[in-house]
């Protein structure tokens, strides 16, 4: 390709996507040609960038200019400004919520500074559906060198002496996992790239699909040479279309380049990979599940021991890594043993992706250290919590992690502090609450979540976890007893003992830890019939305060139940018997009124209706910025 | 394509990476052509091209290409800022393609500026 001036690295990621990413492209190309830029100008469709939240977006090569939040409108500007004349365009960069003047490079936003680069380390600056974009930032180096210079069990060494710890979610040590599977005297032997990624919310598993699927197929092939397996599959579920797409592609462009299948770069190894969709239930992310379900049996767990690597897919040895896992490896491969195992904390080594989403203000994917601390990531990368709220908790490791109070802001994040914390690792969701979460509300709906997903075998887990749901939903329902909390506890510890496999044995943690931490919060719903961040309706009411309503009729005007009472001139009162708690009032309240109030536990003050308003001082007009504020 | 073998492979990448240099972030200089609405008329984007050429003809990897908007000095357009690593910044103004390639020549690879196309040496911020 002839020399060009500049590289438009345009995010094609599902998000970005759905934020309409290819009607930007096309608008791009035309106003590119328009100008007869298009010799000087390339533009790459990359996959997710990490910063989902400013998506559609776009960074500008070699110098590093990002533009977040495009519109086709933006472009023809743009191109004419930037790609022409040389002067890019402010008002399309990134300015963070508490400052006016934007941030032009993507190396100075915040949200990207703090982060780590191995399994995400060409996220944005290749095209995912080029191998040549891979191979041309050292792709299948590692490849190369552990088929010409190395012993399968020279890599496992290495990956043992790195630390690696599996990212699925049980954070088992993947060296080990590979010695055991090599070790088995049975043969075939297989490896399994689990893509499932059923924890709503989390996509980073997907993201590496459609950001870098070589890496994982690298990755997996290292993989097979160490254990001694010639066959792979790769488990992705069916809801991930453009993941699936992406990886096909990069599969039939790597056996093109003799980097699978048979007798691979003419070294005598062959290992080939087929990719098996999932129905996308969440226990099919589950090792043993997995297996019966490519096996094409029922996709329930099964005991383990023997565990996969022993016995697995058709019975034969077959290892199970994570898609994250699996894209560490040629790096490790690369760089070594010993520089991966100085990133870190002690037990827990290299860097983890987690998916930042809930109340703050950059959400997104990110990919930190180990041991960074939880202020770090909520300060620094997410920007902190929208409004200035007060940050309460953040829950980890799925809906079956814990929720980890804001008390415990300085931890640092690995596998064994989180699971002291109550919580896990799990694939890396994490959610942030603020202070108008009801914790018990949280639970609720994570057990709501796993007791769907329950598949029902075990006793403990299907019907515990219907009892779980249903003292839980008693207790937001304002019919909470006294016991009630001793009781969850105990059937919580009940069902971790006696569940077979690890969505029984974790389904508990969002009711223990939020008993753990906000225990007040309980006692609160089920002593008062209180609900501290007035979430739970059954035990709030609405209110309007006689001596702030200024009887505006808006509220009247939008209630849904028509429960507002009210006229010119006199005070607006809501039926409480009719009022469906539906908040709308609250809403539409005129800011500089404030007159609709939230109660809980707490006496209705009565307000006689036909009230006459009591008019504020006459003030200046407000100004714009009150009237917003 | 066929089957590759290592040192196909090795080539493969030795190409591939020719293709991918704008992303890698380190850059000994930058050509910054001055695109205001009056560098346009008089010529500016040919002299886009012919560094663009000069670039790809040298296999120079660590330079970049750029433009900037107007430098108030309409009468000697077009113009061009080359900027190099812990050097002042030269620009040369009344350019034409032949005069470009001589300072690409000259300057980018023997590392000496020409001073009979310079306004200045020194004094100026690019861009
Ligand atoms: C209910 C349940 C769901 C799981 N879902 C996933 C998943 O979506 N992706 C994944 O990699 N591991 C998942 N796991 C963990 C796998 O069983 C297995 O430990 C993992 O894929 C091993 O890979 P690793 O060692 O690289 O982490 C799940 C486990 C349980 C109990
Ligand atoms: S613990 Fe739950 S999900 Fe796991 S096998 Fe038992 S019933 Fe199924
Ligand atoms: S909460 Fe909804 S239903 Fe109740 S008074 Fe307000 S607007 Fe009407
Ligand atoms: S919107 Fe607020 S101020 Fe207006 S009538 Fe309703 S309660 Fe009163
Ligand atoms: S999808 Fe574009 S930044 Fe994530
Ligand atoms: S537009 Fe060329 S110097 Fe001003």
């Amino acid at each position: 390709m002839a020399a060009r001036r500049l590289e438009l690295m345009l995010c094609t990621g599902t998000g970005c996507v759905a934020g309409g990413s290819y009607r930007i492209k096309r608008a791009l190309e035309e106003e590119i040609a328009r100008h007869g830029l298009q010799e000087e100008i390339s533009l790459v469709p990359t996959g997710c960038n990490g910063f989902c939240g400013q998506g559609p977006l776009l960074v500008v090569m070699p110098e590093r200019i990002f533009y977040g939040w495009l519109k086709t409108e933006d472009i023809p500007f743009l191109v004419e400004e930037h790609f022409l004349k040389g002067r890019p365009v402010k008002k399309l960069m990134f300015t963070p919520p508490e400052r006016r003047e934007p941030i032009p490079l993507l190396s100075d936003i915040p949200f990207f500074k703090k982060q780590m680069l191995i399994v995400l380390r060409n996220k944005g600056i290749i095209d995912p559906e080029k191998i040549d974009d891979y191979i041309a930032r050292d792709g299948y180096t590692a490849l190369e060198k552990v088929l010409t210079s190395m012993t399968p069990e020279e890599v496992i060494e290495e990956i043992i002496r790195s630390g690696l710890r599996g990212r699925g979610g049980a954070g088992f040590p993947t060296g080990i996992k590979w010695k055991v599977c090599r070790n088995e005297p049975k043969t075939p032997k297989y490896v399994i790239c689990n893509c499932d990624e059923g924890d709503p919310g989390a996509y980073m598993d997907r993201s590496v699909f459609e950001s870098d699927p070589h890496s994982v197929i690298e990755g997996q092939t290292i993989a097979a040479y160490a254990i001694g397996a010639s066959h792979g599959y790769i488990y992705v579920r069916t809801e991930y279309p453009l993941a699936i797409k992406r990886m096909q592609k990069a599969i039939e462009q790597a056996r093109e380049y003799g980097l699978l299948g048979e007798n691979i770069l003419g070294t005598g190894f062959s290992f080939d990979l087929e990719i098996r969709e999932g129905s996308g239930a969440f226990v099919c992310g589950e090792e043993t599940s997995l297996i019966h379900s490519i096996e094409g049996k029922s996709p329930e767990p099964r005991q383990r021991p023997p565990f996969p690597a022993q016995v697995g897919i058709w019975g034969c040895p077959t290892v199970i890594n994570n898609v994250e896992t699996l894209a560490t490896v040629p790096v490790i491969i690369n760089r070594g043993a010993e520089w991966f195992s100085k990133i870190g904390t002690e037990t827990s080594k290299g860097t983890k992706i987690f998916s930042l989403v809930g109340k703050i203000n950059n959400t997104g994917l990110i990919e930190v250290p180990m041991g960074i601390t939880l202020r770090e990531i909520i300060y620094e990368i997410g920007g902190g919590i929208p409004g200035n709220r007060k940050f309460k908790a953040v829950q980890t490791g799925g809906p079956s992690g814990g929720c980890i109070p804001a008390s415990l802001i300085d931890l640092p994040i690995d596998y064994e502090s989180l699971t002291q914390a109550g919580s896990m690792m799990g694939s890396g969701g994490m959610i942030v609450m603020d202070e108008d979460t009801c914790m018990v509300d949280v639970a609720k709906f994570f057990i709501q979540f796993t007791n769907d997903e329950s598949c029902g075998k075990c006793t403990v887990c299907r019907d515990g976890s219907a009892a779980l749901l249903e003292v839980l939903t008693r207790i937001t329902d304002g019919e909470g007893r006294e016991g009630d909390i001793e009781f969850l506890e105990e059937l919580a510890w009940a069902i971790k003992d006696a569940s077979m496999c690890g969505l029984g044995t974790t389904l508990p943690n969002p009711v223990l830890t939020t008993i753990r931490y906000f225990r007040d919060e309980y006692e609160a719903h089920i002593r008062e019939r209180r609900c501290p961040a007035k979430v739970c309706k059954n035990l709030i009411a609405y209110w309007i305060d006689p001596q702030l309503c200024q009887a505006c009729l808006i509220c009247k005007r939008e209630c849904p139940a028509e429960a507002i009472y009210g006229e010119k001139h006199t005070v607006h009162v809501i039926d409480q018997s009719r009022c469906t708690k539906c908040g709308t009032c609250l809403d539409v309240c005129p800011p500089r009124f404030g007159a609709v109030k939230k109660l809980s536990g707490e006496p209705i003050p009565p307000v006689e209706r036909g009230m006459r308003v009591e008019r504020k001082k006459k003030t200046a007009t407000p100004t714009q910025e009150q009237l917003s504020a | 394509m066929a089957r590759l073998t290592l040192d196909e492979l090795r080539r493969k990448r030795a190409e591939a990476q020719k293709s991918i240099y704008l992303r890698e972030g380190e850059f000994r200089g930058k050509i910054i052509v001055h695109m205001g609405t009056c560098g346009i008329a008089a010529g500016a984007r040919a002299i886009v091209s012919a560094f663009l050429e000069e670039l790809e003809k040298s296999g120079v990897k660590d330079i970049m290409i750029t433009t900037s908007g107007c430098a108030g000095l309409c009468s000697k357009e077009p113009m061009a800022t080359v900027e190099m690593l812990n050097s002042p910044p030269v620009r040369y103004v009344e350019l034409t393609p032949e005069k470009a390639r001589e300072i690409f020549q000259a300057h980018i690879i023997g590392g000496t500026a020409v001073a009979e196309y310079a306004l200045g040496i020194g004094s100026e911020r690019g861009g």
